[in-house]
């Protein structure tokens, strides 16, 4: 197997194993929307590290980060509805980002490949990010598990009882924004929602609590990137695009199988 | 009960929202051994003043005192779940509680739900999931209880049982409670002190079969056990009087 493929399979099964499992809080807490206008926003991060010149993953986390905690204070005021602001900051994120990038004349940047992702262009430095930055996601994500999941089920119930509502809700906000970084690469800024919520979503009929819905969605997330990564190799189709195909197939599969087994 | 360990006071509560007034000056204590009723119209501020009190939301001007280090049980009013989420009964009592088999199968055995321990949460009933939530607040020992309208849903021999729990509980771990009824004119028998709320205190008073004499009104005559539940005969709180106002509770001047 050549050494681009077998960089290619390590980064997408390390993200896939990441998305997947935090891809279950998303689906519980009704992020998807979130998740969307976050990785949107990752293309200003991108554009403001060119021109800043300041390292592009940092820029990424930190864009993701003040565009996530700018949501939570707007939703406060609760003048418009979550979902008119999502759609405001999603787009205005997303062309902010297109028109930054056209400020860096003089570096080129392969706009296809931060919105549909690169998996095959993935070299050793790129690893290395996604490896430690999917490595200190899943530790953190590992850590917040319990307190995330009672507040979940009941916000108040969960502060009563002593979690720190607060803290947790910053630092998974942190989280979703380090997973988008390293995610990026593999399926794009545009398809990053899908590896977060088809997975799990897929993992749902099979699982009777939320770890095992967890562990679930991250080895079908792996499948997915699998499958892609064969599809492209066998039949020269776009890797990104292909892994979001495979897993939209597995959720599909996934439904028929539940009817018949009722 | 003449000298009683306060467990939590709101003193002089206030709550708004932007313009509208939810709390206004609210007074409230809750004691050791002690069941405390609160009722009033929808929008009252009842919730509202749980929340407060669970320190849960702050107050625009008062303050809530709790005596330190207590621990507090939390019925809240609503628990809905996602069915995408799945979620054993053992699970949900133990999410941020870790605690032993037996224990756990005590707690549901004494709110009635012993068979539910390994249902999904998502497919249980409205008082089943009341039950659950009861179970799950008993787990922590509390010293201190908040309900909002526990009883919501239940049916009616399961409503005289948890009442019989709840007066257990102040019976036997002298534990003090805070309920939240929507119901008006009947409250839980065995509580020792009922508070009409309509962002003010309305009236405040003991349920029926606890007085020697009210001050007339007819519906006493049915005064006694009806499950556990006994009428609650609204008067004007002096304040409320002098001013001829009662917020939208105009349940005191039928009678005042």
């Amino acid at each position: 197997m050549d050494d681009f493929l077998l960089r290619a399979l390590f980064a997408g099964l390390t993200v896939a194993l990441v998305t997947g499992a935090l891809g279950t809080f998303v689906v519980w807490r009704r992020m998807a929307y979130f998740g969307d206008t976050l990785a949107h926003s990752a293309l200003l991060g991108v554009s403001l590290g060119i021109l800043l010149e300041l390292n592009l993953n940092l820029a990424i986390v930190s864009v993701c980060l003040l565009l996530a905690l700018a949501l939570v204070a707007l939703q406060h005021q609760r003048k418009l509805a979550s979902d008119t602001l999502l759609g405001i900051l999603s787009h205005s994120a997303l062309a902010l980002g297109l028109v930054a990038v056209s400020f860096a004349e003089n570096v080129r940047i392969d706009l296809m490949g931060y919105l549909f992702g690169d998996i095959l262009a993935v070299g050793n430095g790129d690893l290395l990010w996604i490896g430690l930055g999917s490595l200190f996601a899943l530790g953190l994500l590992l850590w917040l598990w319990r307190p995330l999941l009672a507040m979940t089920v009941h916000e108040e119930l969960a502060q009563v009882e002593g979690v720190k509502v607060g803290r947790t809700r910053l630092l998974f906000m942190l989280l979703i924004a380090l997973v988008i970084a390293t995610a990026m690469k593999v399926v794009g800024i545009l398809l990053i929602t899908s590896l977060l919520i088809i997975p799990a979503a897929t993992a749902r009929h099979f699982a009777r609590t939320p770890e095992q819905m967890a562990l679930l969605a991250a080895v079908i997330g792996m499948l997915a990137v699998t499958g892609g990564l064969f599809g492209s190799f066998q039949w020269d189709l776009p890797a990104g695009p292909a892994i979001v195909v495979t897993a939209a197939l597995l959720f599909f599969l996934s439904q028929l199988q539940r009817r018949t087994v009722q | 009960m003449s000298k009683t360990t306060t467990l939590v006071e709101a003193q002089g509560v206030t709550v708004h929202f932007g313009q509208r007034m939810v709390l206004d000056h609210v007074d409230l204590a809750v004691h050791q051994g002690e069941i405390v009723t609160l009722i009033g119209p929808n929008g009252a501020g009842k919730s509202t003043l749980v929340k407060v009190m669970l320190g849960l939301q702050q107050p625009n001007h008062g303050q809530v005192k709790s005596r330190p280090g207590i621990r507090v049980g939390y019925v809240p009013q609503k628990l809905s779940i996602d069915p995408v989420l799945p979620l054993t009964v053992r699970r949900f009592l133990t999410l941020t509680h870790r605690c032993g088999e037996a224990r756990l199968a005590e707690s549901l055995q004494e709110v009635g739900a012993g068979h539910l321990i390994e249902n999904q949460m998502a497919t249980l009933s409205g008082g089943e999931t009341q039950r659950v939530l009861l179970a799950r607040a008993l787990l922590r020992e509390p010293q201190l209880l908040f309900l909002d309208e526990p009883i919501q849903g239940v049916d009616v021999t399961g409503q005289s049982e948890l009442y019989d729990l709840i007066s257990r509980l102040r019976d036997e771990r002298r534990c003090g409670i805070l309920m939240v009824s929507h119901d008006l004119h009947l409250v839980m028998a065995r509580t020792d002190r009922v508070f009409c709320l309509d962002q003010q205190v309305c009236c405040t008073g003991h349920p029926e079969q606890r007085r020697a004499q009210g001050p007339g009104g007819g519906e006493q005559i049915i005064a006694g056990p009806l499950d556990g539940l006994a009428p609650y005969t609204h008067h004007h709180h002096q304040q409320a009087d002098k001013n001829g106002w009662c917020g939208s509770c105009q349940e005191g001047q039928r009678d005042g």
